[in-house]
């Protein structure tokens, strides 16, 4: 193999100095060319390693091989046989850690970038796409949730003549990719685009509607709905219990990136106010801690910290969003702890008291646990933090219908193999289920349950 | 003040006193969280009562009748519990007279004997006087400054009821936060339960943001799912009113800009 094609072709980006300033798109997308030339890296492998680590299992050698022959519209199809939203997955997918990991060309070489791939093609037929109506079958499915998993169950059971009704408690539907993920990981003009393709192929979607308050379960089959797929995430932002995580401008992630990305704050056309802080401490090292930095960093922030009390290796965010964030010049304090934050007189955020951590030895399952270094402890000034270490499941839908079961975490309990809660007809999945994890797991449930819910209707 | 009715048969429905609705007058507006006054559940109308206080409540109080809302979403939070009340002094502090007649209404409702206690800066301010007389058996209002002829804050009247003999066995409270904290401090010495209603900050109302969280008995509460109705004895008071500041500054800029906005229009057509 030539020395060329064992690196995979780079991702045009904004520079580092520049997107700091604005909330565009960093990653700007493969040209025709480059595409072309990191298809052709693809070994077509027969046995089609990469296909088994997708959650919704895109048949990637097939959609490659089109961008080859140079039939985008034909990668298209093949990829939307089994995705909802590819232009969606090809951005915000750890490829890494699936697809992309079981690449053949990743054991010599760079792996083939399969999301960049999947994204140039949902790009190139962006406004390009035909929607086809399912012939009705006149039955009626309701879905709770407007987010990754609840939009990919509505848009098969769609594809599947059923109708289809999305209940979304905001204003607009998306979920974490409307509210979460910021513009300049994911335009939120992708999103509306993809949710607009779900309408016109026929999904009916219901913004601001509280299930759980506004209609229960059992009304919404009194409504003449068969079967319903709850899918409403894990929305209730955790925090850690410690002293002064009241105090003024101490924020849940999903509070300070609702406002920016989902109420817009970061544009002063827009009322929903936020700060302009000076220097910010972000607490976890998952995704979200990544895109809470960055934005902060991107609203003017001179110093953004992340704390993360285990090392560099164990941190759970995508690679690139890790490199992306240092370009953009966010501090990683590894292996620290906060142990408490400190207030002024008025009640705001002065500075933190961190502690210096190490990792012990690794445990039977092999895992190394964080441990304080007694005496460590140093304060750092900064007159934000916010805090992204994890959500849990709202329990607004179940709590209000009986039969439903959950664990002890107030996650439904489901069968596995078919996403069947504990009440008949009623399915989930998502965070919802599983607690907070990806897009395109959450996707992978959505599709999983579309499908039993079908076997269930059909032998109803 | 505002009073408004808006068809939202869904909310309508379901609507209990105490809770809210969150609603979005515009495109680049905010969500905004407003207690739920009335609601009709045959015609399907929702009725709320809003002050003027900021940008986002003038631009709802410049729609029109037979405008439309552009987001309404609700009903949310828990409905109060009036569960065993037998005589009851419902508190209003300003515009929080507004959110608390309802709550006589639906007490009287259920044949609980109600005092209305409602206190004003001063007598120009008074509202709803005719509305809290007819839902309540006995309406007291109290002007800080005496120009009603009835001088002193809502404690002073709660606490001369007291002493008079009425044997209060629920206390709601439904203002200001310094007026909600100086009532539970007297009801907490007579040991009479208290119920205040939080009005934080909120983004969704849905318990996704943590916006609108409050400590109560020690314990980390979000204002939109766990109430908004609390125990006014366990409240940290004092850091909800620090937490109430948080966006003076720039709710105080947004005001400005938009009446200046408003001042030159005005103009303009003149």
């Amino acid at each position: 193999m030539a020395e060329l094609n064992k690196m995979r072709v780079a991702m045009p980006e904004q520079p580092a100095d520049k997107r700091v300033t604005n909330f565009d798109e960093v990653a700007l997308g493969y040209t025709a060319e480059m595409a072309e030339k990191e298809a052709s890296r693809c070994l077509n492998c027969k046995n089609m390693p990469c296909v088994s680590g997708c959650p919704v299992n895109i048949r990637i050698p097939e959609f490659i091989k089109k961008i080859r022959e140079n039939d985008i519209e034909g990668a298209y199809k093949i990829i939307k046989s089994t995705s909802s939203l590819p232009a969606v997955c090809g951005r915000v997918c750890p490829q890494e850690n699936q697809c992309e990991a079981r690449c053949v060309c990743g054991i010599k070489g760079e792996s083939v970038a399969i999301g960049r791939l999947e994204r140039y093609v949902a790009d190139y037929m962006f406004n390009k796409e035909t929607t086809e109506k399912a012939e009705p079958n006149g039955k009626k499915v309701a879905v709770i949730g407007g987010g990754p998993a609840g939009l990919t169950c509505a848009g098969d059971l769609n594809n599947l003549g059923y109708d289809v009704t999305v209940f979304e408690a905001f204003h607009i539907a998306g979920g974490v990719l409307s509210y979460g993920i910021p513009e300049f990981r994911l335009p939120k003009s992708v999103v509306r685009h993809e949710i607009e393709n779900l309408e016109k192929s026929g999904v009916k979607i219901m913004t601001n509607m509280v299930i759980g308050n506004v209609l229960t379960i059992d009304e919404i089959f009194d409504m003449g709905f068969e079967a319903v797929f709850i899918g409403n995430g894990a929305g209730l932002p955790n925090f850690m219990g410690i002293d002064g995580e009241n105090l003024n401008n101490v924020f849940s992630a999903n509070e300070f990136l609702t406002r920016i990305n989902l109420m817009r704050a970061f544009d002063d056309n827009y009322d929903t106010p936020i700060y302009k802080f000076s220097s910010v401490a972000v607490i976890g090292g998952g995704n979200v801690a990544m895109d809470a930095a960055r934005s902060a960093r991107r609203l003017g922030a001179e110093k953004v910290y992340i704390v993360y009390r285990r090392s560099e290796q164990e941190m759970p965010a995508r690679k690139e969003e890790v490199l992306h964030a240092k370009e953009e010049g966010i501090e990683f304090l590894f292996l620290n702890n906060i142990k408490k934050i400190n207030g002024d007189e008025s009640g705001n955020v002065r500075s933190i008291t961190c502690v210096k951590m190490e990792l012990s030895e690794a445990d039977k399952s092999g895992r190394r646990a964080p441990v304080e270094i007694c005496g460590s402890e140093f304060d750092l000034d900064v007159d934000a933090v916010i805090m992204a270490i994890g959500n849990s499941p709202n329990k607004t839908v179940v709590s209000a219908c009986e039969g439903i079961e959950t664990n002890r975490k107030g996650c439904i309990i489901v069968d596995e193999e078919t996403l069947k809660t504990t009440l008949d007809g009623v399915y989930a999945g998502g965070d919802a289920v599983t607690g907070a994890a990806t897009v395109i797991l959450a996707m992978g449930a959505g599709k999983k349950a579309a499908q039993s819910i079908h076997e269930y209707l059909q032998n109803k | 003040m505002t009073l408004m009715v808006i068809e939202a048969p869904f909310v309508a429905k379901k609507a209990r006193a105490g809770q809210f609705i969150m609603l979005r007058v515009n495109e680049t507006g905010e969500r905004i969280p407003l207690t739920i006054a009335d609601y009709d559940r045959e015609k399907g109308y929702v009725t709320v009562i809003f002050q003027k206080v900021g940008k986002t409540t003038m631009l709802l109080d410049a729609l029109d009748e037979g405008d439309l809302v552009l987001d309404l979403v609700g009903p949310l939070g828990k409905p109060t519990d009036h569960n065993g009340v037998k005589r009851a002094a419902v508190i209003g502090g300003g515009a929080g007279c507004a959110i608390a007649y309802p709550q006589a209404k639906a007490m009287m409702e259920k044949g609980i004997y109600v005092d209305m206690i409602a206190g004003f800066r001063n007598s120009d301010l008074i509202i709803l006087e005719d509305e809290m007389a007819a839902e309540s058996n006995q309406l007291i209002i109290m002007t800080d400054d005496g120009s009603n002829g009835n001088k002193g804050f809502v404690t002073d009247a709660l606490k001369n009821e007291i002493a008079a003999g009425k044997n209060y066995d629920f206390v709601i409270a439904i203002g200001p936060l310094p007026m909600m904290k100086a009532v539970c401090n007297l009801t907490k010495e007579y040991g009479i339960k208290t119920i205040i209603s939080m009005n934080s900050y909120m983004i969704d109302g849905t318990g996704m943001c943590g916006c609108c969280r409050v400590t109560i008995d020690g314990k980390v509460k979000f204002a939109c799912v766990d109430g908004p109705d609390f125990d006014g004895h366990l409240v940290d008071f004092d850091e909800a009113i620090k937490r109430s500041r948080i966006y003076a500054e720039q709710e105080r800029k947004a005001r400005d800009e938009h009446c200046n906005l408003m001042k030159a229009k005005v103009s303009d057509n003149g």
